[in-house]
């Protein structure tokens, strides 16, 4: 948490950790703000077997672990799911007026008479008054690549300005503040497994309340678990040879009973240990990721592994690197953070791509506001309403998604954007053209979104 | 009776199922013998005799069993390697598991121990006798509350278990009723509790017992504690209940139903005599000729050990153990290991690591010596583990591994230095294969 956050968001931070560690006991949250979907939802950290990894499942405490464990199998066995949904959450509400800045707008350097970006050469040609930022060059590269939507404004009517509230209404899909199911979550009710944790996972050590569900289990992953054959006075090339070797061992079946099944585990167990590899630190990226104290990169690059060696993850939430709370000194920490987080962004997708993986992962990325269009008095800006979004992957079709509404016509009454696109639509829009799901069994109200088109 | 050839490969056999796996050239002397003297040899054993180095920790001092976490299964883990008399010491591993005690209930290693030579010192006798003293024994009067069973406040744990886990089978040839007759009848025993020492003092006070009338089974009478256990082992349900479960501890298929009617009859006719059915058991043709079985994790441990004639002598094998899945003195439940699901990925990669531990001492530095030649090292490495005998999909593998290995070894340092490491890799992956997971 840097110094300039504001202290609502510092506060609203570790509430939000204590709800979500407290379980029973629950702190009290300020009044008017909602809790965060999936608070005292009990976590269970269990070693799955299966996995020989340590995890903290959510939900589905009926459950006995064996259950569990065996419905990790069952999906490690099923293959993976067709579809992933990778959403990144950039906390503290990013200045989407410095992400995609106004250029040409009359009005952009009155109201940002400090903050206001020198023109970056880098176009959005679909709205030529916008620029990209100059550490956003990997999004102008993805979109570019035309593997980048961008929604310029989406957000809600009415907008909390709140990190809470706002953030927790795009958690759980809805502006219901006592709604404790996530988006995800009920998606996952709907459609998920019973016994498989790894169909939503959250990457940040606990529950992604967006994840949040009401009788599927979720898991979080956080610490590597250890799943590696180590054997004394064998290294290198042996090694690697002995390794392939359990593989061997383990590839013939024959007629009796417990040998084919000793067998088949050897072979599930060799299997694992390569499934498993970005646990252990022992798997190189195809692409280079950005080098940083931040464990994003690692987390995303270590995802894509996790994706390429077939676990069965379906729905993945994580967080961007950094603080995008930006109520003073906004321009260095914003150009530090968002160039880490876009160029990670843009590494994940190439890893995808060189894995061929591409065509089944879509990443979402998105804020729980944008930021007032009016800098404040200390090099920085405040809360404000519609923010920036952003949809990526081989399938998408890379177009702008809603407008940009202009600084003149499009602020509202607290001088923030309003939104061109509800975030509901785009949930909605995701769910029905890429998770191929009834909206209308996830998102209440769902008829009344408009859907966007958001694949080639 | 099994009438084929009984050779090394039937005594290898034989000597996992009803020990811990023969020490070097154990398989050849036993063969010598036929099988019935093979047999014999199991089932009247010498005078207990330890062979080979005594038990101790990482420290080198000896092992503290009554008293140091971990150490009672070192304690129990050091009789499978060096006994003599193996079979007892897998019966005493079969009643360990039938009456499975946790010390997780029980509290108490001293306890434990107290019960564990219990099944020791009874293990081939009467089951009759060993009920009875099974259902005294402080362990299990702690584990399934008999001292908490009275009069005034019956508790039906050992009752219910009794007849469903150690001598009837769920369901089988009683009623609630029974259950709850059962518990009155076995009322009586109490303990003390000293602050010190913990639960003391395990006795059978008549005043805590229930004198009046039950009726079990159908019988009518002022039944008592060992009215339970005589009744319970008189049911006409007990003998194939014996029969069936004893039998599967051995041998992985349902006997015949011929078999099973003999064994029935033998065991009934002997008074309820363990020995005969085990004799028999063990010279059953599907125990030669049928399928194999998984190892046990402390089988297959306290095998590798005797193959390498190696004593205890690191706390290691405890928690080693109890990540494959089989700490001694930890039973999951009353109803013990889940014989049939030793092995998955876990346990798999537990196996591996005890392995690593059980090569650690005798790992072959860089500059040890190996011939830059796959077929000698292959013999070089079973010739370590005792000669086992390998299927032939599994002598492929490792042979293909080994030429694999050795063809990598295309500069002058590697062929000095690779056939070291092909050979360790060879003694880990001959140990973890599948034909030595099982038996």
């Amino acid at each position: 948490m840097s110094h300039h956050d504001c202290t609502e968001h510092s506060r609203s931070a570790l509430l939000r950790k204590a709800a979500a560690q407290a379980g029973a006991g629950l702190p009290d949250i300020e009044p008017g703000m909602p809790l965060p979907a999936g608070t005292g939802l009990d976590r269970r950290n269990f070693l799955a077997r299966s996995l020989g990894m340590a995890i903290a499942v959510y939900g589905a405490t009926s459950l006995a672990p064996r259950a569990l464990d065996h419905g990790i199998a069952q999906a490690l066995a099923a293959g993976p799911p067709d579809t992933v949904l990778v959403t990144v959450f950039l906390d503290g509400g990013i200045d989407s007026l410095s992400v995609l800045f106004p250029h040409g707008d009359p009005d952009y350097r009155r109201l940002r008479p400090k903050l206001a970006l020198a023109d970056s050469g880098l176009v959005f040609p679909e709205d030529t008054r916008l620029r990209w930022h100059p550490s956003a060059a990997a999004f102008h590269a993805l979109h570019a690549e035309g593997k980048l939507a961008v929604l310029p404004a989406v957000g809600y009517t009415n907008a909390d300005q709140s990190h809470f509230t706002s953030r927790h209404y795009w958690e759980v899909g809805d502006t219901d503040p006592r709604l404790q199911t996530g988006w995800l979550g009920r998606y996952l009710d709907h459609v998920g497994k019973p016994d498989n944790p790894l169909q939503g996972v959250s990457l940040d050590g606990e529950l992604s309340p967006s994840l949040a569900t009401a009788k599927k289990p979720v898991a979080a992953l956080s610490g590597a678990g250890e799943y590696s054959f180590w054997a004394p006075g064998v290294w290198g090339q042996v090694e690697e040879r002995m390794l392939a070797a359990i593989g061997s061992l383990g590839s013939s079946r024959g007629h009796d009973k417990a040998l084919a099944g000793a067998r088949a585990v050897t072979f599930q167990s060799h299997r694992l240990r390569q499934q498993l590899e970005p646990f252990n630190g022992g798997f190189q990226p195809p692409v280079p990721y950005p080098q940083s104290n931040s464990g994003f990169p690692d987390q995303m690059a270590g995802l894509a592994a996790m994706l390429a060696a077939g676990l069965p993850l379906h729905c993945v939430a994580l967080s961007a690197n950094g603080g995008y709370d930006t109520h003073s000194d906004q321009a260095q920490d914003l150009s530090d953070n968002l160039e880490l987080a876009s160029k990670t962004l843009l590494a994940f997708q190439h890893d995808l791509e060189a894995r061929g993986l591409g065509n089944r992962v879509l990443t979402l990325v998105w804020s729980e506001f944008g930021r007032r269009a009016e800098e404040n008095g200390s090099d920085g800006t405040d809360h404000g309403a519609a923010g920036i979004g952003l949809l990526m992957g081989s399938r998408v079709r890379g177009t702008m998604i809603g407008e940009f509404p202009g600084l003149r016509g499009g602020l509202d009454e607290d001088g923030n954007l309003k939104a061109t696109v509800d975030y509901r639509s785009v949930y909605c829009s995701v769910l029905e053209q890429w998770l191929s799901t009834d909206a209308a069994a996830v998102v209440p109200y769902a008829k009344s979104f408009a859907r966007v088109p958001l694949l080639q | 009776m099994y009438r084929g050839h009984f050779g090394p490969a039937q005594a290898e056999r034989l000597l996992w199922r009803a020990g811990f796996g023969p020490r070097p050239g154990e398989e050849n002397r036993l063969a010598k013998k036929g099988l019935r003297g093979a047999v014999h040899s199991l089932t009247h054993p010498k005078r207990d005799r330890l062979i080979g180095p005594k038990p101790v920790d990482d420290d080198g001092h000896p092992i503290a069993p009554i008293d140091a976490w971990g150490h009672d299964h070192l304690w129990w883990l050091d009789r499978m390697v060096r006994s003599n008399r193996s079979l007892v010491e897998r019966m005493t591993l079969v009643w360990h598991d039938w009456f499975a005690t946790s010390n997780a209930g029980v509290g108490s290693q001293r306890l434990m121990l107290q019960q564990n030579g219990l099944f020791r010192s009874h293990g081939l006798g009467s089951f009759y006798r060993l009920l009875l003293a099974v259902t005294k024994d402080p362990a299990m009067l702690l584990w399934l509350n008999g001292t908490d069973n009275e009069k005034d406040a019956p508790n039906e744990n050992y009752g219910r278990e009794m007849m469903e886990l150690f001598t009837l089978g769920a369901s089988r040839g009683y009623t609630e009723r029974d259950v709850r007759e059962q518990a009155r009848a076995l009322t009586g025993w109490r303990n003390d509790w000293d602050d010190d020492k913990g639960p003391v003092n395990f006795h059978y006070d008549s005043r805590r017992h229930d004198t009046g009338t039950k009726r079990i089974f159908g019988n009518h009478g002022h039944f008592d504690w060992q009215d339970s256990c005589r009744l319970a082992v008189h049911h006409p349900k007990h003998a194939s209940f014996f029969v069936g479960k004893l039998w599967s501890y051995f041998i992985p298929v349902d006997p015949p139903a011929a078999t099973r009617g003999a064994l029935e009859k033998l065991y009934v006719r002997n008074h309820y005599a363990i020995r005969p059915v085990v004799e028999a058991i063990l010279k059953h043709p599907l125990l030669y000729n049928g399928p194999r079985m998984v190892k046990p994790p402390v089988v297959y441990l306290a095998g590798m050990l005797r193959a390498r004639r190696r004593g205890i002598d690191t706390d290691a094998w405890t928690w080693l153990s109890s990540q494959a899945g089989q700490q001694l003195f930890y039973p999951p439940n009353v109803a013990g290991w889940q014989d049939d699901r030793w092995l998955d990925t876990a346990s798999f990669l537990a196996r591996w690591n005890l392995v690593g531990r059980v090569l650690r001492p005798s790992v072959l530095k860089d500059d040890d010596k190996a011939p830059l030649n796959a077929d000698k090292l292959l013999a070089r490495a079973l010739e370590y583990w005792g000669r086992p005998r390998l299927t032939p999909p599994t002598k492929r593998a490792l042979t293909t591994f080994a030429h694999h290995a050795i063809a990598d070894a295309d500069r002058k340092w590697k062929k000095e230095q690779y056939p070291v490491l092909i050979e360790n890799a060879l003694r880990h992956l001959i140990a973890v294969s599948p034909d030595q997971q099982t038996s």
